[in-house]
C-alpha cells in the first residue's frame, strides 16, 4: 500500500482483489468488504469492479486446480470440445466444484495462444497443445499432488512450426559465407 | 463568443457547452437516455448521435463532445437517421414488450424516442435476456428486465445523494444495476430515482398500479413538508390526491424533492377528520358545525383573556394563521404562539428568522458552519445543495452539534454550546462567502437567547453579515413558521409561550386552548383545559381535543406559505377538502360570528388583502429577500448574553418519516421508517 499515494488508494483495488484471490482461491464477500474498508471506497464500487473481471472468481474454485480451457475459434477448430469432454468425465460439470473439491473447470474466450491451439490456463500457467490424452494426465498428475510441466505438450519449444522450421533454412545465413567486406561506408560522401 | 451552425442555423454558445447543449440552443430536439443535464456525462446510450463537421465521417455522442468554433452540426442528417434508428433497435432488443402493465407508460421516454426515432419493427430473433428483480427499500419498485443501462441511478445516487450504494454489475448483455447484496437504498432523496429512470425499471412502489398518467389532474404547488417551500407538482384523480413530483425551481430545490414530500400524500386520504365532534362524556360524538361553534362559544364567554391560549402548527397557511390571530387577538388574547418546538426567534428584525444567504446561495459559499442542525434530516434538498457544493472543492464545511453522516466531509468541533464558544472566538476569518446555518436544534433550548447571542457575535467578528453578503441563515423545519413570525403570530405583551401556555393547562390555569393544527406538542399537559383542534388529522391534536373542527390539508386550500428563506409561495387548491371540512380560514370566519368578533373579510382575496395591509412582505411572491437589507442588519444585536447549558445541541427531528400529522398517516412513510430503523439495528448488530 505504500506504493499508492493517500488520494489515489483506490487505485490499488485491482492489484488487492488479485492478490486475495491468490491467497484465497477466490474473492469472497467478507473480502470485498474489507478492501473497500481498506481503500476508503464504497462497498459497491469495489463489486463493480470485481464483477467486471471475469478472472475474479466469486465463488470458490476447486483447491488444485483451475482449469480454464479455451474455447474460442482456432482452439475449438483444433479439438478444444474434446478437452471439454475430458473435463466433464474426469472433474463433473463446468463451472462447478468438482465432488472432491479439487478441481473446476470452465471455458474462457480467447486466451491469445492461439499458435498453440487447443490449450487450457491451469492456475497460473499456459498448457498448450492439448490432446484428450494429455489433458488427462495433466490432470492425473494434479490428483497425485504433482505440478505437471507448462508449455507445449506436443514437443515444441514455444510457438515455432510443428514440423520444424520453413523458413531461414538456409546454412549459409548462419555460417558467415555470406559476410563481405565493407569496402565503403553506406551513405557517407565518397571521398573527394 | 464562438458560433456553430446547427442545420445550416447559426448560433452563438458559451465556451465549454456540448453539441448537445448548442443544438438545445438552436432549438433542435436531441434524443437521449443517459445525459441529464444535473448529473455527470456518461455517453453510454448513444441516443444522441449527431454528424459533426468537421469530424471523422461518422456519428458522434452530442453529449460528451465538446462544441467548437465554426462547427457545423446536423442532427436530422441520414446518416444520424440511421444511427439512431440503429441505437433504439439495439435498445429495445432485450426491452420487454410489457408497456400495457408497465407503469411508466405514457410518460416513458423509452416510448416517446421509439414512436420518434425507432424503426417499424425488429430484426433480433434471439432470446430477450432477463433480469433478476432487485430490493431497494419499500419506495422503489423494481423490474430490472427493463432497464437500459443508463447510470442515471448510479450517478444520482453518488452524485447528488451522496450515497455509493448503487453501481453498474458485470458487463456486456450481464450489466446490470444493483445494490450491495440487495441492501435498500437509504437515501431521503431515493424517490428521485424514480424520476431520472428514463424507462420503466424504477417505478415508485406505492403508487404502483394506481393510475395513467393522462388520467391525472396536475396542479403545481409548493410543498409544506419541510420548510423549504419545494416546487411540486401534484397529481390527483378524482378526490385522491395520487402522487407528488417535484417541477424545477432553480432557486429552491433544482428539481429534487425529499421521500417526505413525494410519498406522504398516501396520508392524505387517512386518518382524516371529515367532520366536527364535540366531546360528551369524555367521548368525542360527532356534531355539526353549529354544536361544535356553540360549544366554543360558551367557553369562550366564560373565560377571560389571559385564561385563553391560540397554537398554530407546522403546516398552517399564512391565511389561516392571520384569521386566527386577528380573532383572538380581538378577543384580547395575549398567549398566542406559533413555535411549537420553543424556538426563540420571532421578535427583532425579520433577517433574524430567515435564511438570509438564499438556498441559492449556497452555490457561492466557501464556508458553512452548520450549528444545531442536521439538514440531512431537516431539508435533505438543501443537504444536496450544500454536498453539490462541496464536490466543487471551494466549500469548507464545520459541524457543532450533533456528528451525523451527511454525506460530505466536516470539521467536527464539538456537540454543545462549549463548542459553539471556543468557535465564536475564532476572530476574522480569510472566507469572502461564509454562512453560519442555524439549525432549530440551537434554537428551541432554555439558554438559546444566550446561544443565539453568541452566533451573532461570532457573525459579527467574522464578516458574515456585510454589504452583499449575509450568511446568517437560519433553517426551519416547519413550514408554516417564516409566515407566522412574519405576520407577529407571537406572544402579545404578558402573553404566554408554548411551554409556558402547556405549563398553565397542567396547574389548571387555562380554560380553552385553541390549536390550529398543532401536534407536535405535549398534549397529555392539556388535560385539564378546554381544547379546540382545528386541523386535516386524527393525530394527537384531535385526540386531547373537547371539540374538533375539520380543516383542509395543505393540497386542500389555495395558501401562502412563507419558506425558510423568507420566500412567499402561493400554494393552490389540488382536491376539495373532506366531507364536511372546510378551508381553515372559512372556519375561523364563522366561528368569529358566534364569538361576537366578526373577521372584517368575507373572501380569500379580501383576507389577502388584509394580510397585505398589515405585513407587506407577504405581496413578494416568490422573492427572497437575502442579502438586501445587510447593510442595515445589526446581526451583533440578537440573542442575549446569559448563561450556557452543557446539553448538546439535538436536531429536533428524530423520525425523518414521521414529523408531522400527514407524514404520521401515512402508511408509505411508517414502513420507510420501520425500514430505517431495521437498517439502523443492523448496523448496530454488526
Amino acid at each position: 500500500m505504500t506504493k499508492y499515494p493517500e488520494a489515489r488508494k483506490q487505485s490499488a483495488v485491482i492489484p488487492i482483489l488479485w492478490l486475495v484471490q491468490k491467497q484465497e482461491g477466490w474473492v469472497s464477500e467478507p473480502a470485498i468488504r474489507a478492501i473497500a474498508d481498506l481503500l476508503g471506497m464504497p462497498k459497491i464500487r469495489v463489486l463493480e469492479v470485481a464483477t467486471f473481471y471475469t478472472m475474479f472468481m466469486l465463488e470458490p474454485v476447486g483447491k488444485t486446480a483451475l482449469i480454464q480451457v479455451c474455447g474460442t475459434t482456432p482452439c475449438m477448430l483444433r479439438g478444444s470440445l474434446e478437452l471439454m469432454e475430458v473435463c466433464k468425465a474426469e472433474i463433473g460439470a463446468k463451472d462447478q466444484v468438482s465432488a472432491d473439491g479439487h478441481f473446476t473447470w470452465q471455458e474462457m474466450e480467447c486466451l491469445g495462444a492461439c499458435a498453440n491451439a487447443p490449450m487450457a490456463q491451469i492456475n497460473d500457467y499456459y498448457y498448450e497443445d492439448l490432446t484428450p490424452e494429455s489433458l488427462k494426465g495433466i490432470i492425473e498428475a494434479f490428483r497425485r499432488g504433482e505440478t505437471p510441466k507448462p508449455g507445449s505438450y506436443a514437443g515444441r519449444h514455444s510457438s515455432e512450426p510443428a514440423d520444424g522450421a520453413l523458413t531461414l533454412t538456409d546454412p549459409s545465413l548462419f555460417d558467415g559465407s555470406r559476410a563481405k567486406p565493407i569496402t565503403a561506408l553506406p551513405n557517407a560522401k565518397a571521398p573527394a | 463568443m464562438p458560433k456553430a451552425k446547427v442545420n445550416g442555423k447559426e448560433v452563438e454558445f458559451e465556451p465549454g457547452m456540448t453539441v448537445l447543449q448548442v443544438a438545445e440552443l438552436a432549438g433542435e430536439e436531441i434524443p437521449r437516455f443517459c445525459y441529464h443535464e444535473r448529473l455527470s456525462i456518461a455517453g453510454n446510450c448513444r441516443m444522441c448521435l449527431v454528424e459533426v463537421k468537421p469530424g471523422p465521417p461518422k456519428p458522434q455522442a452530442s453529449c460528451a463532445l465538446p462544441a467548437a468554433d465554426n462547427q457545423e452540426i446536423f442532427t436530422a442528417s441520414p446518416m444520424v437517421k440511421k444511427a439512431r434508428e440503429g441505437v433504439m433497435e439495439f435498445l429495445l432488443a432485450n426491452h420487454p414488450l410489457d408497456c400495457p402493465i408497465c407503469d411508466q407508460g405514457g410518460e416513458c421516454d423509452l416510448q416517446d424516442e421509439t414512436v420518434g426515432y425507432g424503426r417499424a419493427g425488429s430484426r433480433f430473433t434471439e432470446n430477450k435476456r432477463a433480469v433478476e428483480e432487485k430490493f431497494m427499500g419499500p419506495l422503489i419498485k423494481t423490474v430490472m428486465t427493463r432497464c437500459i443501462q443508463c447510470t442515471r441511478c448510479v450517478r444520482f445516487a453518488t452524485e447528488v445523494a451522496g450515497v455509493s450504494e448503487l453501481g453498474l454489475l458485470n458487463r456486456g448483455e450481464d450489466a446490470q444495476i444493483s445494490t450491495y447484496l440487495a441492501a435498500a437504498v437509504t437515501s431521503e432523496l431515493s424517490g428521485n430515482l424514480v424520476d431520472l429512470c428514463p424507462v420503466g425499471a424504477l417505478t415508485s412502489k406505492p403508487y404502483a398500479f394506481s393510475a395513467r398518467p393522462w388520467e391525472l389532474t396536475k396542479t403545481e404547488t409548493v410543498d409544506v413538508m419541510d420548510a423549504l417551500g419545494s416546487a411540486i407538482r401534484v397529481d390527483a384523480r378524482g378526490p385522491a390526491v395520487l402522487r407528488v413530483l417535484p417541477r424545477v425551481n432553480d432557486d429552491v430545490n433544482e428539481e429534487w424533492i425529499s421521500d417526505k414530500t413525494r410519498h406522504a400524500v398516501d396520508g392524505l386520504s387517512r386518518q382524516r377528520l371529515d367532520r366536527p365532534y364535540v366531546r360528551i362524556d369524555g367521548k368525542l360524538k360527532p356534531a355539526s358545525w353549529g354544536q361544535a361553534f356553540a360549544a366554543i362559544a360558551a367557553m369562550v364567554k366564560a373565560s377571560k383573556p389571559e385564561r385563553m391560549g391560540l397554537i398554530a402548527g407546522d403546516l398552517q397557511d399564512a391565511e389561516s394563521m392571520k384569521a386566527a390571530l386577528d380573532l383572538f387577538r380581538s378577543l384580547g388574547v395575549a398567549n398566542i404562539d406559533c413555535r411549537q418546538d420553543g424556538s426563540v426567534l420571532g421578535h427583532g428584525p425579520r433577517e433574524s428568522w430567515l435564511f438570509n444567504s438564499t438556498i441559492a446561495g449556497i452555490d457561492e459559499a466557501d464556508a458553512i458552519m452548520i450549528i444545531g442542525a442536521n439538514p440531512k434530516l431537516e431539508a435533505p434538498v438543501l443537504n444536496a445543495r450544500i454536498r453539490k457544493r462541496w464536490l466543487t472543492g471551494k466549500l469548507l464545511v464545520g459541524v457543532v452539534g450533533e456528528q451525523a453522516d451527511l454525506g460530505y466531509k466536516y470539521n467536527y468541533l464539538g456537540a454543545g454550546p462549549e463548542a459553539l464558544k471556543a468557535f465564536a472566538n475564532h476572530g476574522p476569518i480569510s472566507k469572502e462567502r461564509p454562512m453560519l446555518l442555524v439549525g432549530q436544534g440551537a434554537l428551541n433550548r432554555p439558554d438559546s437567547d444566550a446561544v443565539l447571542h453568541l452566533i451573532a457575535q461570532a457573525a459579527k467578528s467574522m464578516g458574515v453579515v456585510k454589504e452583499g453578503w449575509n450568511g446568517l441563515s437560519v433553517l426551519h423545519t416547519a413550514a408554516s413558521r417564516v409566515g407566522g413570525l412574519d405576520m407577529g403570530f407571537v406572544p402579545g405583551e404578558g402573553g404566554k409561550t408554548v411551554a409556558g401556555m402547556l405549563a398553565a393547562s397542567e396547574a389548571g390555569e387555562m380554560d380553552l386552548i385553541y390549536l390550529l393544527g398543532a401536534d407536535e406538542i405535549d398534549t397529555a399537559k392539556l388535560a385539564r383545559t378546554f381544547v379546540v383542534y382545528q386541523g386535516s388529522h386524527g393525530d394527537a391534536g384531535a385526540q386531547a381535543a373537547d371539540v374538533v373542527l375539520p380543516g383542509a390539508a395543505y393540497t386542500e386550500k389555495p395558501g401562502l406559505y412563507v419558506n425558510t428563506e423568507g420566500r412567499v409561495q402561493l400554494a393552490d387548491r389540488v382536491v376539495f377538502p373532506k366531507g364536511e371540512a372546510k378551508e381553515d380560514w372559512s372556519i375561523l370566519r364563522a366561528l368569529s360570528d358566534d364569538l361576537g368578533q366578526r373577521l372584517p373579510y368575507d373572501s380569500l382575496e379580501a383576507l389577502r388583502r388584509a394580510l397585505l395591509n398589515d405585513h407587506p412582505t407577504f405581496g413578494h411572491i416568490d422573492h427572497a429577500p437575502g442579502h438586501a437589507s445587510a447593510a442595515t442588519f445589526d446581526v451583533g444585536a440578537l440573542g442575549r448574553d446569559g448563561v450556557l447549558a452543557d446539553a448538546p445541541f439535538a436536531s429536533p427531528i428524530n423520525d425523518f418519516y414521521l414529523t408531522n400529522p400527514i407524514a404520521r398517516a401515512s402508511v408509505t412513510m411508517a414502513e420507510c421508517s420501520r425500514s430505517v430503523k431495521a437498517a439502523r439495528g443492523l448496523l448496530a448488530a454488526e
